[in-house]
This record gives C-alpha cells, structure tokens and sequence, in this order.
C-alpha cells in the first residue's frame, strides 16, 4: 500500500490492520501516531497489560518510521550516521542504536536491521528522511522512506513463540535475541526479528501490508488458546518503562527539534555509553562525544525507585539540601516489579547508583491535592527482565 | 622526529597561499606549497592566451591587496611595479562617455546636483570600505580580545562576541552622522539607494556595476551596497599583469625559505584517525606533514580533498550549501590594433571601460541568470591592459580583457551549447561601442565559470570562492564551524578566499591564516 500524495486532502490514515483494530476496539479510544490512527487501549488497559506479561498481545507497529538504506556505500553510511559500530552486525541482525547531531546530541534512537549482506533497514521514533539525506552526501547510498510499504505487528509476551509454533513457523523458537529469521506466509514473505519494547520475550513480524489482514487473522486464529490479545498504546507504555527503555520526546527531546540551549542530551546523559564506539571511523558528533568524555557529562539519566504508590509523574527531583536537581520523565506504578518506579534525568553529579534522591510528589484524592517528598534510591539496570527475555530456545510456557 | 612532523604544507598556490607560505617561512616553519597548476597564481595569474598575446586570466585588475602584505613582504624588492596605480572609470553609453575619477566627475552629461551627491557618496563608501578592511583580521592575531574569546566554555567554538564588540565600536566611531547611514544602507540594495540619490543614469549604471561584479546579485537583489565596498578601493594595474603579484609574493616566499612545487595537484588528504597527516598527490604520492594549509575553495578542501565521510553531517551539509554558484565570465580578445570605442579618446582607452549603461540595463542583464540563463544584452568591465603595458601583447597589437555577466554556472543548456551564442552576444555588445571591432579580432578566448572551476579549480568557478555576502561574512565565512582559519578536524586549517575577509586578491585570508597557525602549533 502506497499513502496516496494527496495529504492535504487526508493527513492521517487507517494502518494496514485498520479493520481489525477498529473491530477489535471495544472502547473506541484511538490517537494519532503519525500518519495513522492507532488504539490507545481495546478493552481495559490493566488487563491488556496483564495479557502481554502473562500470554501474549499483538501490537500494530506499522505507523514506525522505516527507512531502507542500499547502496555499495550502505554499511559506510550506517556507521557515519550512528554511534555504535555498524560493522559489527552482521546479516540477519538487529542492533539498538542512537544518533547525534555535530553537537554530540541524540536526534532519536532506533533499531537498524541487517536483512541481507549490505541491505539495512533503520527503524525510528521520529521521522528522518532529511536528516538521512543529509547525512547521505557524499555515500554511495540509496534511502527509501518505506514506512507506508512494511506492515508490522509485534507479537509479545511469554506464549508469543507457542503461537509463531501454531502458525507453522518451524524452529522459530530457536531465533536468538536481535536475530531476524523470514519465512514464507500465503504466497507472500514474512520476516520475524526476535526484537521489542516491552522488555519481555516477543517478536516483531514485518509483512507486505496486503497480506496483514490475513496475518493478523491468522494470528488471533492460532493463538486464542495461549491467551492472545490486542494490546494498544497504553499498556505498551506500561511495559517499556518497567524494561526502562527510554522514548524520544519523552525521555529526551530529539536534538533536531530543541531550540533552547542545554534541553537536549548527549548519549552519555542518556546511559547509553555502550552504544558510542570511538574505535570505529568518523561518525557525526564524534569530536563533541569526546569532548565530553574527557570533560565531563552534565546530566545523567537514572532509574528510580520511588518510596509509596505515588506515581512520581513529572515530579521535582531534590537532593538531601532540598536543591532542584533534576526532574522524573516517565513514571508508574509496575505491577511486574512490585514498585513504584521512574526514569529521570539529574544534574550531574547527582544520581549516582545506590544513592538517594527526593521527589516531589504531587497526588488528588476526589479533588483534594496533597504533596509529598518521596524518598528514591537509584538502581541499575531494567525494572524488570525476565530470564525468558533472552532463553533461547524460547520456551512455550 | 618523523618525516613531515615539522613540515607546513599549504595546498594550491594562489596568493593567498603564497601570502600564508612567505608568513610562514619568515617564522621559521619548514613550509611547502603544492600548486596543481604549471605556475603559482592560481586566479590571479598572466597567462599567454594566444601567440604573442597574453592577459591577466581571471582577475584582471587588483583593487584592495593588504597593504600590510605589500610592506611587511617587500613585494616591491621583489617585482612587484605597478603599470598604473588607479584607473578612471569609462562608462559607455548611447551619448558621451561618462569619466569618473573616484569621486569626481572629469566628463560627461551630469548635474552640479549629481556631482555634489557622488563627493558625498564616494566619502562615505570608502569610509565604510575602510571600516570593513579594519575588520579584515577578524579572528586571528593576538589581541587581548583574543583572549577573552577563548574564555569561552568550549574551546572548539571560539566566541566571536569580541570581535563583534570591536566592530560595533569601530560603528560607533563612524560618529552619529555616518553611523546612522550605515545602518540605514548597510543591508540595502542599490537599485533604491541609487535612484534615490542620483538623475544621470549613467552614473547610476556605473556605480551599480561595483556592488554585482562577480556576484550573482542584480542592482535590485539585497546588499549590494555591501558588495560594493569590496570594489570601493583605486584600481590598479600591476606591471604584467596579475600574474606580476602571485610572481613577486612567490619570489617573497621562496626568499623566506618556502619551498614550491607546481604540477602537483593534490587528490586527498592523508588522514591519521581525526587527524589529517599530509596530503596524496594525484601522482600518489605522499607526502606527510604536521599540518596542512588549503588555499582551495572550501567546498572542494572539505567535500572533495577530505570527504564528507570524516566530516559531522550537519556541517558537511553547512559545506554544500555554500552560495558559490559564479555567474561571471571571462572574454579575451587579441587585437590587431588599439580598440575604437566610440567617444572614446584614445589617451582614456586604458582606463577600466564599463557597460552598464543604466540600472534597467544591469537588472534586466541579470534576470536570466535567475532562470539559469545567460544574458542577452550582458554587462562588462573592460580594460586594454597593453595601453599601460606594452610587453602584453606584439607591437602594435592589443589585449583586451574583460568581465562579462551574466553566465551562470549551472547553464541550463550547458555550456557546451551556451558558450557560442554567448560570445556572440557578448561581442554584439561590445561592437554597439565599438563597431570595428570585431574585424581587428585575432583570436578571442571566452572563460566561462564552468572553464573557470575546471581551469582554476575552483569549486562552482565563483572568483570568491563563495558569495561574499553578509551571511557568509566574518564568522559565517565560509560556515560556522570552518571560521578562524581552521577546519574542525585537526591539522587542518584555511587559508583561501572562501575564508574571511574573502577575495578579489586581497591576501588578508592568507594572513591571518597563518598567525592562527602560527599561534597553534608553536615551532
């Protein structure tokens, strides 16, 4: 499917999975992610959560940001344009990455996806066909905005694999992690990437979007047994914070959109030191990356666990002198970890592991506002990752 | 100490890189400059066009060199003579000649009115001119302002706020009167001010022709005052030609210790990680150095001999966008005999001819180039250089060398196809005031900007290697990220036109270019 040209005569479109979504949105909630309507939520989005963390819920992906990247200059374009080093994935694997601008800034993350030898498709929050572009002079490299022509679904949760099993994908359960596997699907091709945001096992399933019903049908056909639900915006949201993935425009503002000084971060401010590998050739904003590590990061991103039930939402962060020295970006309550957990970004040196911070809480009880300072302690690593996340082979649980 | 590792090589020998080199050498640094072409000069060079008949091949006439380089290099002791240190202006018309000498009007059809306006306009625009040429060391040298910009939290994006501070200081003392104007015109074009200065339509037509000279502007387009102060400065015509500066700054260079070698066109730089460590000849080899120095256009020095691989995307596209499209052509004729143009006496054929003959004329010139088309009706600066100079040309013949606008680079039909009927319309012009021209012709050589950047190597064959204009102007020339001489990668640095305060061979860019090299990497 090709959006028409014409999109001034209509912005926003059904997804691929429209009529099945909509079928299947019994609370008729829905918002715009790009180009298209999407669900926030189906039936209840508790339920829906529970569904993912404890069968498996399908997600449309298909509004994603998709770009393929060809070319004899492909691999050297990648790796000019992201941090991590681009050589190193090889055919059949997904990477996570970021971007940056000359200023050693994230513009977005993403995931690139090596489908075949020099053959690169990068997934993204935000759209970056300009950037791309500009990133492209001087590369021997083709870009193809490809978000409308790729339908996807992600298929996530601990009975995701007995499904993909019921629907005839043979061996699947032995795709590792950030392995991308494709198979033949009513005439048509299916590629399966063992990849997601909701921190648990699960799969993304990428498809010609004239053959995304029959997927989508088939799916729900094969897998009612193991429990199978749709999944909208909101439930997805839950399960990325609890997996302490972060979100462009939420967690950081993409640097290509910021006007104010000092409202972006570099990769270091984002705990995302991994993924910069200064060993591999000149990638844009490598001189302002080393600059900063030899002078020292500003912020610094950090994973809360806030004192009480109270959702530390858009919360103040203080430390022991009552001095403001950050602010909460993402926050809930995670019925997985057992805690009340948030994503934020202090000032350095604040937030360093195990120590403490106080947030400033804001609640309403039927209309009456009460405040408090919530005591946090900052922790390493996801909230919660269970071991099925990575086993392989994927059990059927 | 390896190979190379004190070694300074300055790539392309044009003047501002022999003006960088003879700098360098004078402070001691093992310095060598790697010209592409079978002699230094790069645009700014005399060169035999046909049998016996040689010309000033781009740049035909030298308006603003520093005079600090003439002093401090001695281009004097070392060749450098002037056939004429200022010519008057001839502007052709239908009637009389219009005869300027700066500002004051020698002949032609002009109110008392119109003769008062021009001593007044004439005092401010080289008052305005001379503001600008103090900012011509804007970003190098040692100042106490210098200082203070390196105070700036990061040291890779030096602060211009003290210079600009120095700057609106030099405004202020413009005093009230002068200040006043200059914020009122700074950014004007001249097609209003003109009009609204002066009746004779010739006068306007010759004034204008200063401010789109070598630009792609016409009398109506935006800053064209401000263009116009680079052309503010006398005229003059160097004793064989222009060729006769880049030869005498060679002679101060090698004086000084440097080291040139023409016929060696470079194809990349040679790069150590970050760093560029020397540079690869077309031939292949190598040659290391512990910094390079390019006197070539900026787009070419970062997109062409770097790569825009090694290069943070955003500036790379910073790079590309560069307004460097050049619209101006170069027309040779050798002549059989001195030229007639009409009302023309022949003691004034060796002055700089010019027609343009009203701002109509000139705008109307201009409107194709918008459309990537040439004109029809064309504009030129002419001179006869072997008026002043006999050795140009064989006894008794003559050259004639001039500017011809508006052709622009990227001729819709190409040049393949443009190049005929455009020196054919050229020549119709030029016939209009000289009608027997055309039989005294013995051979004629039209540059056109696409001849100019294959020839010249000059990226888009702009002659400044990028517009020159207030937004590619002090820390904007040529990007930001690229100003004060030096490339964001290191061991890498400016020296050439594209570079602040820009060209029309005023040799500052190669100046200042090596006092921040020198203030970098102390010997």
């Amino acid at each position: 499917m090709t959006i028409p040209r014409e999109h001034y005569r209509q912005a926003v479109f059904p997804t691929p999975f429209h009529t099945r979504t909509a079928a299947a949105n019994t609370l008729n909630v829905w918002h715009r992610w790009r180009d298209y309507t999407v669900a926030d939520a189906y039936f209840d989005v508790s339920l829906e959560y529970t569904a993912l963390r404890n069968a498996c819920t399908v997600f449309d992906l298909s509004p994603m940001t998709k770009h393929l990247i060809t070319g004899p200059d492909a691999l050297a374009f990648m790796n000019r344009l992201v941090t991590r080093d681009v050589a190193k994935l090889k055919p059949g694997r997904v990477g996570y990455t970021v971007w940056c601008d000359d200023a050693g800034q994230v513009v977005d993350d993403g995931t690139i996806f090596h489908l075949r030898d020099g053959v690169y498709r990068l997934c993204s929050q935000e759209r970056q066909l300009d950037w791309l572009h500009a990133s492209a002079l001087g590369f021997d490299a083709a870009i193809q905005e490809e978000t409308h022509d790729v339908a996807a679904l992600a298929l996530q949760g601990p009975t995701s694999c007995a499904v993909l099993k019921r629907l005839g994908l043979a061996g699947i359960e032995t795709l590792t992690p950030f392995g991308i596997r494709s198979f033949a699907f009513e005439g048509g091709e299916l590629t399966v990437s063992r990849t997601g945001f909701t921190g648990d096992l699960g799969y993304e399933l990428w498809i010609d979007p004239e053959l995304g019903i029959a997927l989508w049908d088939r799916l729900f056909d094969v897998g009612a047994p193991v429990g199978i639900k749709p999944m909208g915006t909101h439930a997805l949201e839950m399960s990325r914070i609890e997996a302490g993935f972060i979100q462009a425009g939420v967690d950081f503002l993409p640097a290509d959109r910021a006007v104010r000084a000092g409202r972006t971060r570099s990769p270091f401010e984002l705990d995302l030191a991994w993924l910069v590998d200064f060993g591999k050739p000149h990638f844009t904003g490598r001189r302002a990356l080393l600059a900063e590590q030899a002078r020292g990061s500003r912020h610094r991103l950090v994973r809360l666990d806030v004192e009480g039930n109270k959702p530390a939402k858009d919360a103040y962060l203080y430390d022991r002198r009552r001095r403001n020295v950050g602010v909460v970006t993402s926050a809930m309550w995670s019925p997985a970890a057992k805690a009340n957990i948030a994503l934020a970004s202090v000032e350095m040196p604040h937030g360093a592991p195990g120590g403490e911070l106080w947030a400033e809480i804001y609640y309403q009880k039927e209309l009456k506002w009460s405040r408090f300072m919530a005591r946090c302690t900052v922790v390493e690593g996801p909230f919660y990752s269970p071991a099925r996340r990575r086993a392989t082979p994927a059990a059927d649980f | 100490m390896t190979e190379g590792a004190d070694r300074i090589v300055i790539v392309g020998g044009g003047h501002n890189g022999l003006v960088c080199a003879a700098y360098l050498a004078r402070a001691g640094r093992k310095v060598l400059v790697l010209e592409a072409a079978d002699q230094v000069g790069g645009a700014a060079v005399t060169r035999e066009f046909a049998p016996g008949f040689r010309v000033s091949s781009v740049a035909h006439l030298l308006h603003a060199l520093d005079p600090r380089i003439e002093r401090e290099l001695r281009l004097a002791q070392h060749g450098l003579a002037y056939a004429r240190r200022e010519l008057l202006t001839v502007a052709l018309g239908e009637s009389a000649p219009l005869v300027l000498d700066g500002a004051n009007v020698l002949a032609g059809d002009v109110s008392s009115a119109d003769r008062a306006g021009l001593v007044d306009y004439v005092r401010r625009q080289r008052r305005f001119a001379a503001l600008l040429a103090k900012q011509h060391g804007f970003g190098a040298g040692f100042s106490v302002l210098r200082l203070f910009g390196r105070s700036a939290k990061n040291r890779n994006t030096e602060s211009p706020l003290p210079w600009l501070a120095r700057f609106a200081l030099d405004v202020r003392l413009l005093g009230r009167a002068d200040m006043r104007e200059l914020l009122r015109v700074g950014t004007m074009n001249l097609y209003d001010l003109l009009e609204d200065r002066f009746d004779s339509a010739q006068l306007k037509g010759a004034l204008a022709l200063d401010g789109v000279l070598g630009a792609r502007l016409g009398p109506r387009s935006g800053q064209t005052f401000f263009t116009s102060l680079q052309r503010a400065g006398a005229r003059g015509l160097p004793r064989g030609g222009m060729g006769a500066v880049t030869g005498a700054l060679a002679v101060a260079a090698r004086a000084a210790g440097a080291e040139i070698r023409v016929a060696s066109p470079v194809a990349s730089f040679m790069l150590d990680g970050e760093r560029v460590t020397g540079v690869v000849l077309q031939s292949g080899e190598q040659i290391a150095a512990a910094t390079v120095v390019s006197n070539v256009d900026p787009q070419t020095t970062f997109l062409g001999l770097l790569g825009a691989r090694h290069l943070d995307a955003e500036f790379a596209r910073r790079v590309a966008h560069i307004r460097s499209t050049g619209c101006a052509a170069k027309l040779h004729l050798a002549l059989s005999g001195p030229p007639d143009f009409r009302g023309v006496p022949a003691e004034l054929l060796g002055e700089r001819l010019v027609i343009a003959p009203d701002l109509g004329y000139i705008e109307a010139a201009f409107n194709p180039a918008k459309y990537r088309e040439y004109s029809s009706q064309p504009v030129l600066e002419i001179t006869v250089p072997s008026m002043h100079d006999p050795g140009l040309a064989p006894p008794g013949q003559h050259v004639l060398s001039a500017i011809v606008q508006y052709a622009p680079r990227d001729l819709a039909v190409g040049w393949a196809a443009g190049r005929a009927p455009f020196l054919e319309a050229t020549l119709g012009v030029l016939a209009r005031h000289a009608p027997a021209l055309r039989s005294q012709i013995v051979a004629a050589e039209l540059l056109t900007p696409l001849d100019i950047e294959n020839d010249y190597r000059i990226h888009g064959g702009h002659w400044h290697h990028g517009e020159l204009a207030l937004d590619q102007y002090m820390m904007l020339r040529p990007v930001p990220g690229a100003a004060y001489y030096r490339a964001p990668v290191p061991g890498l640095y400016l020296c050439g036109a594209g570079s602040h305060p820009g060209g029309g061979v005023i040799g500052a860019a190669g100046r200042n270019a090596a006092r921040v090299v020198l203030a970098r990497s102390r010997a």
